[in-house]
């Protein structure tokens, strides 16, 4: 009886010595959305319980290994006991209906997350080797980050230009891989004005690592403001626009603009330049060169990089408006 | 030179260079022949080391036998005596299954090997953020090859001791089909070869889980990966069903099922997973090599395909695999302590019956893995449900443990430490399991480093550390000489912290966000001292597995001899003398008794026949 006493007290101790020192030192990152609240109690419910359990077993284990350790010159065998059922049935029965409870907790948590507001924003993703595109289509117009006002649930309406890609913002708490060939939603309701980044989670390739987007959520009044600034450059200058759409389809991911070498080649001085291509031929980057290289990427080659790098389907994408807003921005860096 | 030569394995990497050739050649005739570009790699490559396998096979003499019998020809019954040809016997086509399982076991400690040096090299490309000295492309080959050259060495490391002590344990004079065995260990060795070689034949980015659309797209040796890994499935599917029948039909007289010795229930319980779901996640590789030589559209949603299919054919095999890693480790833990507590193994029945009930929940939850892949939403609540009941057999496991310690009279052995070890950490890795199976929180963890030192943890603890246990103490049985202690316990102190601080360091980054298989990330983000711990802590643990080599070579060369019961061991391999005669018991066992009889005056588990 003694044993059980000295056990219960220290276990009781170190449950809330581990849950002190887990909570103290912060496990999640920032509460930015309205979908995270039910998650991170559940983590709270989650930390209590780690505490308790693994306080538990190693409690008794370390226990039993100091004061049933074999003292120096101790002969013998321990005590022969082969067992207990009803305690075999207890440590059953217990652990069964914990378990039926967290998953009826996790059941709940998972609805509030899938909560559906009627007038939520709908925003529609492309994600693609190694680019995020957002797009509002209440709005008429795209961009390389992705705007959220606060307060509002928005739709994401994510699809995929190639492989499997995956949205995931820590501060949401949410993640949903993006799919080839189908459109999958997510829905979030941003909380907290702020800026946060969007990466890829789902291992897409070379520069997944860098496969990474802003989100900045600002207020209402911001938002109208943000959209309206968009909807005035898209019909102004061709290479601001131009500007717009590298960062919306993520050209600057693969191709600098400070001379620094990438993945592709440099932006700067690139225009009306001699380029030396991969068979040793010599052309001038000019209008119709860069317009090539666009639509088809493995035509001509630079010398010191890679075909089959650069996605081959900007030809059906981009409309040739675009790609000459987009030579004009090329331009611009001369 | 002559001698050299005659070695199975020289034999054997000599037909497969040749075999390869063949292949290579026969695809580029036939392509010559149809009046196409003679020269196209990828099918050659692939066509190639599929007959490098097949030939190797020829090479190293598993099939002679077999080539005899359809040859109408006769082979002798009689188990061939070897012992004559000393260590010769171990590079050859041996069908005794203790040479066979000292070879799984060499193989496995070379892969591990070789794994182990691969994460060292990213780990270390990670202490800093940008790139140091390895592309993009190098870090994700490398991180891939990390994860599937483990997993395969482990797979093999679990048939090395179930290959050795299965037999043993159950007092048979070796497995139920001998040829099958030893063409269960030698598929694995071309099989290797070729997975290694996607090394040398442009690396491939996916990660071991060879997602389509990605895996279609990528190099070259993506296809070695696949075909490596399939190759494999073989060994693991075969061994598995001589297992299962050695068990069913060579247990030695009165060794009724809940008098097995409890390793062998975890034997069973893995061999059941291996044996019925390998076949899916060769399946799944399978058609993503057709889709890539063949332009088949199994995945490809322009073709009408669909890629969460291979996810769910990938994991149908894959979690259940994670069950095939632990099972044994945790039926090594069961088996040690009642030797090292010197009492029962605490409610024996429910000990054997929670592997099975882990093995068969286990096929129950593979979509615990897809929760944020965009499968059908309304899966999502049976398989959160399913996957937490894995907690209970698996808690029923933790409780016995606990209970067999209690009011023992314990004494600490290295085996014993790695046993203590394994429980600790494999604790670890069940508590962090939890999180990731409600579909809520696991929202945030999937993908990220928190799933990564989840899985290490229950890797190291359900495997790793019963693995060295499992060296540690039948290491006398194998060889007549016992490990040094002072080395093996400085192992376990230097492995153990490592390990501990490698996994909570992952867990910590993880739920801050930090995702996992990126080759960089960002410094913003003030993660550069948790990667600069894990680093440290990786080559930590290194020099632990370093120790233990030198330990072997030094117990190789002038190690204590042990030819006794070493640890005063109930079970009938340790009441014969070390190392193992040829066909292990000159008498026949006689099971007696219970088997984890500690601390009961008279009793005894099993005697020889003609004993009294």
């Amino acid at each position: 009886m003694k044993h059980i006493f000295i056990i219960a007290i220290l276990v009781i101790a170190s449950t809330f010595a581990i849950h002190t020192g887990l909570s103290s030192i912060g496990l999640l990152p920032a509460q930015a959305s309205a979908q995270a609240v039910s998650i991170d109690q559940l983590f709270g419910i989650y930390t209590w319980a780690i505490a308790f359990v693994f306080s538990l077993i190693v409690v008794i284990l370390l226990y039993s290994l100091v004061v049933f350790r074999r003292r120096k010159g101790e002969t013998g065998e321990g005590a022969h006991i082969e067992g207990n059922t009803n305690l075999e049935i207890a440590w059953t029965v217990v652990p069964l209906l914990a378990v039926f409870y967290l998953a009826y907790l996790g059941g709940k948590s998972l609805g509030e997350t899938r909560r559906v507001d009627p007038s939520a924003m709908v925003v529609k993703v492309v994600a693609g080797q190694w680019y995020w595109q957002f797009q509002y289509p209440d709005y008429g117009f795209g961009s390389g980050d992705l705007y959220l006002p606060v307060g509002k649930q928005v739709d994401l309406q994510m699809t995929s230009n190639d492989v499997i890609h995956s949205f995931f913002v820590p501060e949401f708490r949410l993640k949903q891989d993006i799919l080839p060939g189908r459109t999958v939603d997510l829905r979030v309701t941003p909380t907290v004005i702020g800026s946060y980044k969007v990466s890829c989670a789902q291992l897409c390739g070379t520069n997944h690592a860098y496969m990474i987007a802003n989100v900045v959520v600002v207020s209402q009044a911001d938002f109208q403001a943000w959209v309206t600034k968009q909807l005035a450059t898209a019909s102004q200058d061709p290479a601001l626009h131009g500007l717009q759409l590298v960062q919306q389809f993520g050209c600057a991911v693969c191709h600098s603009v400070d001379g620094s070498k990438k993945v592709g080649p440099t932006w700067q001085h690139l225009y009306e330049s001699s380029v030396t291509l991969a068979d040793g031929t010599k052309v001038t980057a000019d209008d119709k060169y860069i317009s090539d290289s666009i639509i088809n990427p493995n035509l001509q080659i630079v010398k010191g990089f890679s075909p089959n790098v650069m996605p081959q389907t900007f030809g059906q994408t981009l409309d040739d408006s675009q790609i000459q807003a987009i030579i004009a921005y090329i331009e611009s860096l001369k | 030179m002559r001698k050299f030569f005659s070695l199975g394995l020289v034999r054997g990497l000599i037909w497969q260079v040749i075999g390869t050739a063949f292949g290579i050649g026969l695809v580029t005739g036939v392509r010559a022949l149809m009046r196409l570009p003679a020269w196209k790699a990828e099918p050659a490559v692939v066509v190639g080391a599929l007959f490098g396998a097949l030939f190797f096979l020829y090479g190293v003499g598993v099939l002679d036998d077999w080539l005899k019998w359809a040859n109408g020809e006769e082979t002798s019954d009689e188990e061939v005596d070897e012992t004559g040809l000393g260590r010769r016997r171990y590079f050859g086509a041996s069908q005794d299954h203790k040479v066979i399982g000292i070879q799984y076991l060499t193989l496995a400690l070379i892969l591990f090997t070789v794994g182990g040096t691969f994460a060292l090299i990213f780990r270390t490309e990670l202490v800093k953020p940008g790139m140091q000295f390895l592309t993009p492309l190098e870090y994700n080959t490398l991180m891939s090859l990390h994860g599937i050259v483990m997993i395969v060495g482990i797979l093999i490391g679990i048939s090395a001791f179930m290959n050795y002590t299965v037999p043993l344990l159950i007092g048979a004079r070796d497995m139920a089909f001998p040829r099958l065995n030893a063409f269960s260990f030698w598929i694995a060795v071309p099989a290797g070869i070729i997975l290694l070689s996607s090394l040398f034949l442009g690396g491939f980015d996916t990660g071991w889980t060879g997602y389509p659309p990605l895996s279609v797209r990528a190099p070259l040796g993506m296809q070695m990966f696949f075909l490596g890994v399939s190759l494999s499935s073989f060994s693991s599917i075969l061994s598995a069903l001589n297992i299962l029948a050695t068990v069913i039909r060579l247990r030695a007289k009165g060794m009724t099922p809940f008098r097995l010795p409890i390793f062998v229930w975890a034997a069973i319980a893995t061999s059941i997973i291996s044996l019925t779901a390998t076949q899916l996640i060769g399946l799944a590789f399978q058609m993503v090599m057709l889709e890539r030589l063949l332009g088949m559209g199994f995945f490809d949603p322009v073709k009408g395909g669909n890629p969460v299919l291979f996810e769910h054919l990938f994991w149908f095999y894959s979690h259940p695999a994670v069950y095939v890693f632990v099972l044994p480790g945790l039926g090594v833990i069961s088996e040690l302590l009642p030797v090292f507590v010197r009492k029962p193994l605490y409610g024996y029945k429910w000990v054997a019956m929670s592997s099975l009930g882990i093995a068969l929940t286990g096929f129950l939850v593979w979509g615990h893995h897809m929760f944020a892949s965009g499968m059908a939403e309304y899966l999502r609540e049976p398989f959160m449900y399913s996957t937490l009941l894995v907690a209970v057999p698996t808690g029923v496991k933790f409780f016995s443990w606990v209970a067999t310690i209690w009011k023992g009279k314990i004494s600490f052995p290295t085996p014993m430490l790695f046993v203590l070890g394994g429980i600790v950490v494999f604790l670890l890795g069940g508590l962090s399991g939890p999180p990731n199976a409600t579909v809520s929180t696991d929202l945030l963890l999937n993908n990220t480093y928190y799933i990564v030192g989840h899985f290490h943890d229950t890797l190291f603890g359900g495997y790793v550390f019963p693995f060295f246990a499992s060296i540690y103490y039948w290491w006398p049985k194998m060889t007549g000489k016992r490990l040094n202690e002072k080395l093996g316990k400085l192992h376990f102190w230097l492995m153990g912290p490592g390990m501990l601080i490698l996994t909570l360091a992952m867990m910590r980054v993880g739920l801050l966000g930090m995702r996992r298989r990126v080759a960089d990330y960002d410094p913003a983000l003030g993660f550069q001292s948790y990667h600069i711990a894990m680093t440290l802590s990786g080559y930590l643990v290194a020099l632990s597995i370093l120790i233990f080599f030198i330990n072997v070579f030094l117990t190789m060369k002038r190690g204590e001899v042990a030819l006794g019961n070493v640890w005063g061991s109930r079970s009938p391999e340790w009441q014969v003398a070390s190392p193992m005669p040829v066909h292990n018991y000159d008498k026949p066992v006689v099971v007696v008794g219970e088997p984890y009889d500690y601390g009961l005056p008279g009793s005894r588990y099993v005697k020889f026949e003609g004993e009294d």
